[in-house]
């Protein structure tokens, strides 16, 4: 990361944030629209965030990954399945029916990774059309199971989608118990304020650990034995191959390790997000996802940070409808979901023109490795 | 011991078969992957408890009739298979173009949808904007000429960041994509909405009489943009085949760097490719409009890019593959409707035998493991990684 990306990134999060404490501020105080916008732009950016760290792990091994949105898709589909038969079909309490729910979006997202693995490392296909390949399979694959479990003959729902058993809860961090009592006795403003920034950090588990994964995954790849070699099977495989790296094998636990983070990625739109499926509900965040990677330059906190402005981004269009948002009205249709909802993909469009920084992707990335 | 006769005829035989076999092979794989994704289709049914073989004879009646279903409604199948074909036989030649050209497009779909609204609003508007009712012989190609610039200018943008900048044209046709399909709700739900008073509906008015084709046979709904995609398939085959423009495209295809030193302008072939590309996926939109519906309405075109790239893939690229797959994928499509009625299988099934199509193909060497058949050796590269 460089400087250059950096500051385009505070640039565009003060400029969407001021834009919304301007027209908001006739509602509601700036501070408590900053840490609404601040909560929302964490909650949002945690599929992103988590798709870019899949992103990461593969290409940095030298496999080119646009199948994200698909496994994010099939784990999405596949994870809320699984607590919902856990919930009704054999009535576990709700805290373990979602958890499982959870770990069996993790398990399907390594499932697909798999077989991405075994098409563009094994058969050696082209890892874009692989990808496509995903992508395609997990809509046929959610859209016929989606009809088939509930609708079909023999279904033990009856042609009726069940109630999931809920969402995972917001883990509360006590700032404000800590903090409170130094705002002295007759101030509710001061503890209003704190309670306002408390709510930033009250985030769920998957949004909490994605934050966690982004640090995590940065001190694996730039510190450990396994990081370098990650690394050197993504920018000359020859080269490890020489010095006795299994160029193969790490290919493969890479991939499956994407297919993991992507798994969590898909949890979070069922199991954390909201309690059900509906057919293409991550609508287009895989690529989001991909194309904060190509932001973040192949690194996970650059990924992280990318993740943050396309979260911005879409916490604006949410948040300006919460505070009614007071606009002439000939900028009326600029507040139309579709005008605001545009912002991430041009931002992914300039950001890969080079304008902002040339980034350069692992030297080994699309090539199948050849002995 | 033969006859020296007849080792002459078993060698002759023999021969022949050799030859059948060089004839046969680059279609093959695709069948075979056909047959082995319908095999899986199969196995899914009956696990799921349906009955396969009633689901395939429903799939096959509802695309292309039968002695049961009688003459009126095997005419209206066979008819409906062609209304589902024409689309897809723009769009697969769309991306197979870009294929063809070493680019992967992947924005067919916001391509279509862009086009059929251009192609609507010279349909709707153009009249009124002129105050003089066009004769049905400049209308109805200035229609399809608007869908089809609409397109081609999508697309050529992504083609210029490509060429220009080294954006890759992947992520960027999918953003365009989304950006398109958003516009497109933006001027359906306000300035281009049917003003009727009953309309509820994100939709453009009707467009007037005079842009639209006519259909080839009275009571059906199959038109004459049909036979239009089948001479399209025709023309693309000639442009790629037999002039310099399709030279420079298909060794830009096989390999960037010898083109260059072979003195094709690089730069301008990209942008070219990604506008004919993009040309054609607009021209779907606008035959969809002119020739089936017309007007554009939200959310018509949902998944056609997609089963574009399969069909392109399917049909290896090669235009008249492209018609064939397209064929193939209407009368799944069309047949899916009968396969319900029969079996109650949902229609999504097809989405997801066609998936496995895409995989077999794509991963030919999964096919030809299956069947043992051997490799020429050479791999097609198709797409580039994010640096090329």
């Amino acid at each position: 990361m460089d400087w250059k990306r950096f500051g385009f990134i505070a640039i565009i999060i003060v400029v969407l944030f001021g834009g919304v404490v301007a027209i908001g501020q006739v509602q509601q105080r700036p501070l408590l629209i900053v840490t609404s916008m601040l909560a929302t732009t964490i909650a949002v950016a945690t599929p992103l965030t988590l798709g870019a760290l899949s992103g990461v792990f593969c290409e940095r091994a030298g496999v080119v990954n646009i199948g994200i949105e698909g496994m994010m898709l099939a784990s999405a589909f596949f994870g809320w399945l699984a607590a919902v038969y856990m919930f009704h079909v054999f009535e576990y309490p709700t805290g373990v029916s979602i958890t499982a729910g959870a770990l069996f979006a993790v398990i399907t997202g390594m499932l697909m990774a798999l077989l991405h693995a075994v098409l563009s490392i094994t058969f050696k296909v082209d890892q874009i059309i692989g990808g496509t390949v995903i992508n395609i399979l997990a809509v046929g694959l959610t859209g016929f199971l989606n009809r088939q479990m509930f609708f079909g003959k023999g279904s033990v729902f009856e042609g009726s989608i069940p109630n999931s058993p809920g969402v995972l809860r917001a883990i509360h961090i006590p700032i404000t118990e800590i903090l409170s009592p130094l705002c002295g006795a007759n101030s509710p403003l001061c503890v209003e304020n704190i309670a306002a920034i408390n709510r930033v950090f009250d985030q769920k588990p998957i949004a909490l650990s994605a934050i966690l994964l982004v640090f995590i995954s940065h001190y694996v790849l730039f510190n450990t034995r396994w990081g370098l070699r990650t690394r050197a099977v993504g920018e000359h495989p020859k080269a490890a191959d020489t010095v006795g790296i299994n160029v193969i094998k790490m290919r493969y636990a890479n991939v499956l390790i994407g297919g993991a983070l992507a798994g969590l990625a898909g949890a979070y739109f069922t199991i954390e997000s909201v309690p059900s499926f509906e057919p293409l509900l991550t609508n287009g965040r895989g690529f989001i996802s991909l194309a904060a990677m190509i932001f973040g330059n192949w690194t996970p906190i650059g990924a992280w940070a990318a993740a943050l402005v396309f979260g911005a981004s879409s916490a604006l269009q949410i948040n300006m409808q919460i505070f009614r948002a007071v606009i002439p009205p000939q900028l009326a249709f600029l507040q139309q979901s579709y005008i605001v909802g545009l912002v991430p993909y041009i931002l992914t469009m300039i950001i890969l023109t080079g304008i902002i920084g040339k980034t350069t992707p692992p030297a080994a990335g699309g090539v199948p490795y050849d002995k | 011991m033969p006859s020296e006769k007849q080792t002459n005829s078993l060698s002759k035989f023999i021969s022949s078969l050799k030859q059948f076999i060089e004839w046969i092979d680059p279609i093959l794989v695709p069948l075979l992957a056909i047959l082995t994704s319908m095999i899986v289709g199969g196995i899914i049914i009956k696990s799921v408890g349906g009955d396969p073989i009633l689901a395939y004879k429903g799939l096959l009646e509802g695309s292309f009739g039968s002695v049961e279903l009688g003459p009126v409604k095997s005419q209206r199948a066979i008819s409906e298979t062609a209304v589902w074909a024409t689309p897809y036989i723009f769009a697969g030649l769309a991306v197979a173009l870009a294929f063809k050209g070493g680019l992967f497009n992947i924005g067919a779909e916001g391509q279509l949808a862009l086009g059929a609204v251009f192609s609507s609003l010279i349909g709707y508007a153009l009249p009124g904007w002129l105050g003089v009712d066009l004769p049905t012989i400049i209308h109805l190609p200035l229609a399809i000429l608007g869908g089809l610039l609409m397109g081609g200018i999508w697309a050529g943008i992504v083609g210029a960041l490509k060429a220009y900048t080294g954006g890759h044209e992947v992520i960027n046709t999918i953003m365009m994509n989304y950006i398109a399909l958003n516009s497109t709700s933006f001027l359906l739900n306000g300035v281009m909405k049917d003003p009727s008073p009953t309309n509820v509906i994100a939709r453009t008015p009707l467009i007037a009489e005079s842009a639209r084709f006519a259909p080839i046979f009275d009571g059906l709904r199959v038109h004459w943009g049909f036979v239009l995609a089948l001479f399209t398939a025709v023309f693309i085959w000639w442009l790629l085949n037999k002039t310099t423009v399709g030279f420079e495209i298909r060794t830009m295809g096989a390999n960037p760097d010898a083109a260059h030193y072979a003195g094709v302008n690089v730069k301008r072939t990209i942008i070219l490719t990604m506008f004919l590309s993009g040309a054609l996926a607009g021209m779907a939109g606008a035959i969809e409009v002119t020739g089936l519906n017309y007007r554009h309405e939200l959310g018509f075109s949902q998944g056609y890019g997609f089963d574009a790239i399969a069909i392109a893939l399917l049909g290896k690229s090669h235009p008249i593959g492209v018609v064939l797959a397209s064929i193939l994928f209407a009368a799944m499509r069309n047949g899916a409707t009968r396969m319900q009625f029969l079996t109650q299988m949902p229609v999504d099934l097809i989405s997801m035998i066609q998936a496995f199509i895409l995989l077999f193909v794509a991963a030919d060497a999964i096919v030809r493991f299956i069947f043992r058949i051997q490799s020429k050796g050479e791999r097609v590269v198709l797409t580039r990684g994010w640096g090329g």
